[in-house]
């Protein structure tokens, strides 16, 4: 089942559009990414999900209902962590999550426990005012997560988070997802969102520029697999004879190899035949840092060794 | 619970928190037993009861202090939770925008009905304690507590309204302060000007009716005419006598003075995005 869907979604704001035709479908129970700059547009379309704000062109469905016209009942099935999450600061933590659990009609230790479980257990009684940007953001989680949300939309979660929490966070995330959940946040820190996303939506200037899957999107952009072996670098060049786009750095300990993903094995046997010219062997994948620079349209920054092919 | 209350809850013990219900009961409990004491001196003189005094003197305060001390709680209601970044998250909550509003204007209601109630009470009470009071200048003080709590909150619903067609907090400030000069001071210069100019020529019929389009005149003239022995002192016999105003007519219009910013600040509030 679809639990989001846009069809051409757009907005305007005084004449000027910041989000245009897109397009996307989440099935229910996954999670998808949103990358883009500042200005992309997420955080639009994160309104528009959440029924904040209605699109100026284009058909929304959350949860099977037009979020701009849809009732308590369908705020009442949402988690939201808002970016730069704002509380009263005369309150303390504890005093804010029950106060979110009573106005989404939740048990009070539920909120409780949610705190335990984001690690503020120790601070619950503290003055939100006194809490450090990474505590605000985790009280922000938590109130995102009373109640068993069927949908959670987080903007730039994991600011401000350590790298426990922001392992913890994922794994709580991933918890989520497997009950059922479906999850749809942005980040600007891609890397960690590759083991953790089923989805990835690339938006640049206010448009799709991909979705899918990261295999899938892989594929589509094309990107080489970047094989570096290390030995010697001059004679392991030679022995290829130019079979493989290549770049040599100076020092000439290691060399780089660019091949497409379904070449990869043959490069790697080539490299095997070598016997000692080659020591040993990394393989990287195109990360989501490389398919985001391809999808926004950036070159790929491709080292500091001169390039060329032998 | 409804969420009108939890809201309405949140709003009071912010108000207990940051010292506002404090402050303001105080403050008008101050003042209240200063015009009491102040007035009961000279009352022998004129034979009027004291607590009648009382009431003449406590309802021109009110006019000046409870609009000021309703504008300042109540501007930053909502522009100030939008402009703290509060309010984005609210509004993803189970609660509709119109919950949002009646909640939070409930408790800030209620600050303002503790604080008139108390402070003015306790002047009360002093009074009754000096024990010149009869039963109609106990009507007249008790009607004069109703009447105060429905000032202040036909002009908190001003504030409200205020808080919801601007978009930063600082004009909202601006503008309660510039709804208080008008109500308060403006409107009754103007109205006098107007009466001077015209030489009188502004009919009679007219000019009652002006002085229900201010909440600020409509509980003065309450107070001020509602009962005999507040009358006699205030000098309104006359007035009273050919502005064909009822109390009950009185009452309704600073009733509407409270539902009808109220109605359009949740009617603006419910159309705008966030």
């Amino acid at each position: 089942m679809t639990a989001v869907s846009t069809d051409r979604a757009g907005k305007d704001y005084n004449g000027r559009t910041v989000l245009d035709a897109v397009s996307i479908a989440v099935p229910e129970g996954r999670c998808v990414a949103l990358i883009g700059h500042n200005g992309a547009g997420k955080t639009t379309l994160m309104k528009i999900i959440l029924g904040l704000i209605r699109p100026s062109r284009g058909r929304v469905e959350v949860l099977g209902q037009d979020p701009a016209t849809a009732g308590v009942d369908f705020r009442a099935k949402l988690g939201f962590l808002p970016e730069n999450v704002a509380f009263h600061d005369q309150m303390t933590g504890a005093e804010t999550l029950r106060f979110f659990a009573r106005l989404k009609k939740v048990d009070t230790r539920e909120a409780a426990e949610l705190l335990d479980r984001v690690g503020l257990a120790r601070a619950a009684d503290q003055k939100v005012k006194t809490y450090s940007k990474g505590m605000r953001q985790r009280l922000g989680l938590a109130q995102a997560l009373l109640g068993r949300p069927k949908l959670l939309l987080l903007d730039e979660p994991t600011t401000g988070l350590d790298p426990v929490l922001r392992t913890e966070f994922f794994e709580i995330i991933r918890g989520l997802t497997e009950a059922g959940t479906t999850v749809i946040l942005s980040s600007h820190i891609l890397t960690e969102l590759e083991a953790r996303t089923d989805l990835a939506a690339i938006m640049r200037d206010g448009r799709l520029v991909a979705f899918g899957d990261l295999e899938s999107l892989r594929q589509e952009a094309g990107l080489p697999v970047t094989v570096r072996a290390r030995g010697d670098a001059v004679e392991l060049s030679k022995k290829l004879n130019g079979a493989f786009h290549k770049t040599l750095p100076r020092n000439s300990a290691y060399i780089d190899l660019d091949c497409p993903v379904d070449r990869k094995m043959e490069l790697l046997r080539a490299l095997a035949d070598c016997g000692d010219l080659c020591t040993d062997v990394d393989v990287r994948l195109p990360t989501l840092d490389d398919l985001y620079l391809h999808y926004s349209g950036r070159a790929i920054s491709s080292g500091t060794g001169r390039e060329d092919a032998v | 619970m409804s969420p009108i209350l939890v809201l309405a809850e949140k709003e009071f013990r912010d108000g207990l928190r940051n010292k506002w219900v404090a402050g303001a009961t105080l403050l008008l409990a101050a003042l209240a037993f200063a015009l009491t004491f102040l007035g009961s001196s000279p009352a022998g003189l004129v034979e009027a009861k004291p607590l009648a005094v009382t009431v003449v003197s406590i309802s021109s305060l009110t006019i000046f202090l409870i609009p000021l001390i309703a504008l300042l709680i109540g501007y930053d209601a909502i522009v100030g939770e939008s402009e703290r970044g509060c309010l984005l998250l609210m509004l993803t909550y189970p609660v509709s925008r119109g919950q949002i509003m009646l909640g939070k204007f409930l408790g800030h209601a209620t600050i303002l009905t503790v604080a008139t109630l108390v402070g003015y009470g306790a002047a009360g009470l002093a009074a009754a304690m000096t024990g010149n009071a009869d039963a109609e200048s106990w009507r007249a003080f008790s009607a004069l507590l109703g009447s105060s709590v429905l000032l202040g909150l036909a002009f908190l619903a001003l504030a409200y309204l205020a808080s919801v067609l601007v978009a930063e907090r600082s004009t909202a400030a601006g503008l309660a302060v510039g709804l208080w000069l008008i109500f308060v001071i403006v409107y009754d210069l103007a109205l006098m000007g107007l009466l001077v100019a015209s030489k009188g020529g502004v009919g009679a019929d007219v000019f009652p009716a002006l002085l229900l389009l201010n909440p600020a005149d409509a509980y003065r003239l309450f107070n001020l005419t509602a009962f005999e022995n507040v009358r006699q002192i205030s000098g309104m016999g006359g007035l009273a006598a050919s502005a064909h105003f009822s109390p009950t007519i009185l009452l309704t219009a600073l009733l509407g003075w409270i539902v009808i910013p109220l109605a359009t600040a949740i009617a603006v509030f419910q159309r705008r995005e966030a």
